[in-house]
């Protein structure tokens, strides 16, 4: 059984679309999870449908929506303070050196983080860059296990199979709970889960296998 | 935000000119566009707290969407699509242009003190 989990991602919602399945077994264990969020996503186009927020308040929406996802999730929520879409200009070697300085206080023998170069947002690529590069840094026998998601179209053809292929259906429910939590963000997805009882049977098992299969990376370190 | 009221917005626009102003001025068509349709470009851009004085300022449209023109001594500042407004925290102008999703599209803000950073 892991000790204590730390989930790596740049933007309040990553967590629930990403790792809420897995998230929640982990809860369900008893194991802690932690999540170090980079920004508040205060650059995010999606305003709510119909639109609620605007530029100015929409980083003040989602932190709120951030904390009833890890109220739902029952997880820890430490916010790094970085702003949207910029953290691949920050200095990698900082950002790793904030990022090993929180992990050496919690300890973690598993990090989940985005895979670099394959994530689809910079944010994504230079969070998951940073946050590997930080266990880099530890000592050998203290670096915790790293699961990397890939999030590209092709990242099974690019990558291969994951090794790490979390089946989340018992958690499907909390997997969802915790994505609705994200209304401004999530409306386009979210109307297809709202309405997912009026889908056709068909499209309803397709959303739901996408949404029940968590799949990672473990990276494999040089040294 | 509510629709442009165009004299209102005017009115707040003629407010600042000839002052020491800071403008947040953004376009972007998402992180994801060329993920979710791979005919499409990610492209996008924005400028926060920048410190300019405009002499001039204008809003023109068709009554639906409009053009906002501020005039510096040394160039322009131009948004186009903008279809909603509204003051924030009373005195920080927010223009912005959404999409039929609600999605920001585009953004032209102006005040007398600096938006958070």
């Amino acid at each position: 059984m892991e000790k204590h989990v730390v989930v790596i991602y740049p933007h309040p919602d990553d967590e629930s679309f990403g790792a809420a399945g897995s998230i929640a077994k982990f809860r369900d264990q008893g194991v802690p999870v932690t999540y170090l969020c980079g920004t508040l996503g205060e650059m995010g186009r999606n305003m709510g449908n119909p639109t609620y927020a605007n530029r100015e308040t929409l980083s003040v929406i989602r932190k709120e929506e951030l904390m009833n996802a890890c109220k739902v999730l029952d997880i820890e929520l430490k916010m790094l303070g970085y702003r949207d879409k910029t953290l691949e200009f920050e200095n990698r070697n900082e950002v790793a050196a904030n990022l090993k300085q929180i992990m050496e206080e919690i300890g973690p023998s598993l990090v989940i983080t985005h895979y670099p170069e394959h994530a689809v947002h910079p944010d994504h690529d230079a969070l998951g860059a940073a946050a590997i590069e930080a266990v880099r840094l530890m000592d050998v026998e203290h670096r915790p296990v790293v699961w990397a998601q890939a999030i590209t179209n092709d990242y099974h053809e690019v990558l291969g199979k994951p090794d790490i292929r979390n089946d989340i259906s018992d958690f499907f429910e909390k997997k969802t709970e915790a994505i609705f939590c994200h209304d401004s963000q999530a409306s386009g997805i979210l109307s297809q889960f709202k309405h997912i009882d009026k889908l056709e049977s068909e499209i309803q098992e397709d959303i739901k296998e996408r949404f029940s299969m968590e799949e990672f990376y473990t990276w494999k370190f040089e040294d | 935000m509510k629709p442009i009221e165009i004299e209102k917005v005017q009115a707040v626009l003629d407010g600042f000119t000839n002052k020491s102003v800071y403008v947040h001025l953004e376009t972007t068509n998402g992180a994801y566009a060329s993920h979710l349709n791979d005919q499409a470009y990610n492209v996008g851009a924005y400028i926060r707290n920048a410190n300019v004085v405009f002499n001039q300022a204008k809003l023109v449209g068709n009554g639906k969407v409009y053009r906002a023109g501020l005039k510096m001594e040394m160039g322009w500042i131009y948004a186009e699509g903008l279809t909603d407004w509204i003051m924030h925290e009373d005195t920080k102008l927010l223009l912005a242009g959404h999409d039929r999703e609600g999605r920001l599209m585009v953004s032209l803000e102006i005040s007398e003190t600096p938006f958070s950073y």
